[in-house]
């Protein structure tokens, strides 16, 4: 609570909860839209238990630094993450497993914009919190960094991560080798990763993330467990790009 | 970009008359020796990007300018004022590094050679007119008529004289890739470029900590009797380097443990200040902006495990 009270003192964008649940706390004249492309026939709250940290301005329009967190909510079985007013809206989804329902990453962002987290309870209804970001913008349309490099296509899909033993219970972090490209930049196609499982040693499943092209370059995920499980030894990443390409690794302590 | 370009010509024709007045105020530092002190501030359409130092040294064989500030009509107020002091020609004038405060008022002196490292006219050539255009946006009006000017003449590193003032070009790098120091041995004044800032946090989009460490003991090792930094008040002693050094290395000191400790950069954000570091102008913006410039490489140094 007082990360978040703080975050809301930082952030004037971001305004306390309003009154109506129906009504956008964020006021942006795209949300009617999102809320019929995304959630058409399910109830929908504002609720100010969904935390999305982001900068009040984004000093790098290619890597917006974006942390979701729902744990103040029970029974979360999906998070979506979309932003209103890019080009390509859907960022990813996350279902939590055995890892809390918290993810930090970054995205990619070509104006200014609500970035918005809606948490799917167990009873269908969708919670939306949510944050804008302010920015000069250029990020969706700039070709990657790996596109014009030969280097990436050797290291494509090679995973690099750490676990952590923390006070609050083990933290993951997991980087892929991959150029995230939009498809929008001139002559370059659409080529992102598409799912990741990262998994226990035993293979349960820690959080499964279907990302779309608005993720940034070389996605980095930070995700937490719970406290009071075991250590993690290590952890298996799989997944796959929009062109076959297969992710298998293994991350040790 | 073609219609800040657009705007811009626009601007030559009709806005001289209402020009933003920068209202630039020489202070003599040391013998023939003046700078123009910019406001400690970020820039805002309030200061006009007028935000950076710049100086002159009036040389007995001309004027030579160092730094030509962010606009067109910045670099024509300067030549103005250099005027109101001296006759003598301006005969040179250098561009320490390729960050926009630092040579959008070049139009201003179209008819003196104008100086800088080579790869600081190759960043130009690449970045300057995303920073023009961002500078209009950051600026507003004051920037009307302004158009990037690349330098003619790469500078070399090395001794020259110019009238009665022995010059040091020191070719260093670390705020960006290239930044040219100047050291005048005749008045023992260290121009430092944007490798020194004074009460005002250090800049970092394009830095490399590691390099710029370094080029701060070169600048240490001078024994300069009076430090222009490039944003901030001149010093009569090495306080600019002191504060800028500590400044680079508490921030590559928790860059450094955040990495190793797995905090993403949102958590980052939330680090606590020193408050020595807290007291400088635009803190705790820079730290914020410095988190996106160079945090991801110690992340990557970690989970590589380097
Ligand atoms: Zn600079």
């Amino acid at each position: 609570m007082i990360r978040t009270l703080r975050w809301l003192v930082l952030c004037c964008a971001a305004p306390a909860m309003a009154a109506s649940p129906t009504a956008d706390p964020l006021d942006s004249a795209r949300w009617e839209d999102m809320r019929r492309s995304f959630f058409p026939d399910a109830e929908v709250r504002f609720d100010t238990r969904i935390e999305v940290r982001g900068p009040l301005t984004a000093e790098n329009p290619m890597a917006v630094p974006v942390s979701i967190d729902t744990t103040a909510l029970p029974d979360v079985r999906e998070v979506l993450v979309f932003a209103d007013f890019n080009p390509i809206v859907k960022v990813l989804t996350f279902t939590p497993g055995k890892a809390a329902s918290r993810l930090s990453f970054r995205l990619k962002l070509q104006q200014s914009s609500p970035i918005r987290a809606a948490a799917r309870t167990a009873d269908g209804v969708w919670h939306v919190g949510g944050v804008w970001v302010n920015t000069t913008g250029g990020g969706c349309t700039v070709p990657s960094t790996g596109s014009a490099s030969p280097e990436w296509q050797q290291r494509l899909g090679e995973v690099n991560g750490r676990i952590w033993t923390r006070k609050d219970g083990n933290r993951v972090r997991v980087r892929i080798i991959h150029p995230m490209d939009t498809g929008l930049a001139a002559s370059i196609p659409a080529f992102y990763i598409e799912t990741l499982d990262i998994d226990d040693a035993d293979g349960a499943s820690l959080m499964r993330i279907h990302a779309f092209e608005p993720v940034s370059e070389n996605p980095l995920f930070t995700l937490d467990l719970p406290p009071g499980l075991d250590a993690l030894s290590r952890i298996k990443v799989r997944g796959r790009d929009n062109n076959g390409n297969q992710i298998d690794a293994w991350v040790e302590r | 970009m073609r219609r800040w370009l657009l705007l811009a010509l626009l601007a030559v024709n009709v806005a001289h008359a209402a020009d933003f007045d920068y209202q630039l105020a020489p202070r003599q530092i040391a013998a023939d020796t003046w700078v123009v002190e910019g406001r400690n501030e970020d820039f805002a359409f309030a200061n006009g990007g007028n935000i950076v130092n710049t100086a002159f040294i009036v040389t007995g064989a001309g004027v030579v300018v160092i730094d030509s500030g962010p606009s067109r009509a910045y670099g024509e107020q300067l030549r103005a004022a250099i005027a109101r002091i001296t006759e003598q020609p301006v005969v040179r004038v250098w561009n320490t590094h390729h960050h926009p405060d630092h040579f959008l008022g070049n139009q201003a002196f179209a008819d003196a050679p104008v100086h800088a490292l080579p790869q600081t006219i190759a960043d130009m050539q690449q970045d300057g007119n995303a920073f023009t255009e961002n500078m209009y946006r950051l600026n507003g009006d004051a920037m009307a008529g302004t158009e990037m000017r690349l330098p003619q003449h790469a500078a070399n590193a090395g001794t020259e004289t110019l009238g009665s003032h022995r010059l040091t070009l020191i070719a260093l790098s670390g705020h960006s890739a290239a930044d040219l120091a100047i050291f005048d041995h005749s008045t023992g004044v260290l121009f430092a470029s944007d490798l020194l800032f004074h009460r005002r946090a250090p800049t970092t989009p394009h830095a490399d900590l590691r390099h710029w460490l370094a080029s701060l003991d070169v600048l240490d090792g001078l024994n300069a009797r009076v430090i222009v930094p490039g944003h901030g008040p001149v010093s009569d002693n090495a306080e600019p380097i002191r504060q800028t050094r500590a400044w680079l290395t508490w921030l590559s000191a928790t860059f450094t443990r955040g990495a190793q400790n797995g905090l993403d950069m949102n958590e980052l954000t939330d680090t606590v200040l020193p408050a020595e570091h807290a007291a400088m102008a635009e803190a705790r913006a820079e730290f914020v902006r410095s988190i996106a410039h160079l945090y991801p490489q110690f992340e990557l140094d970690v989970l590589e495990r380097r």
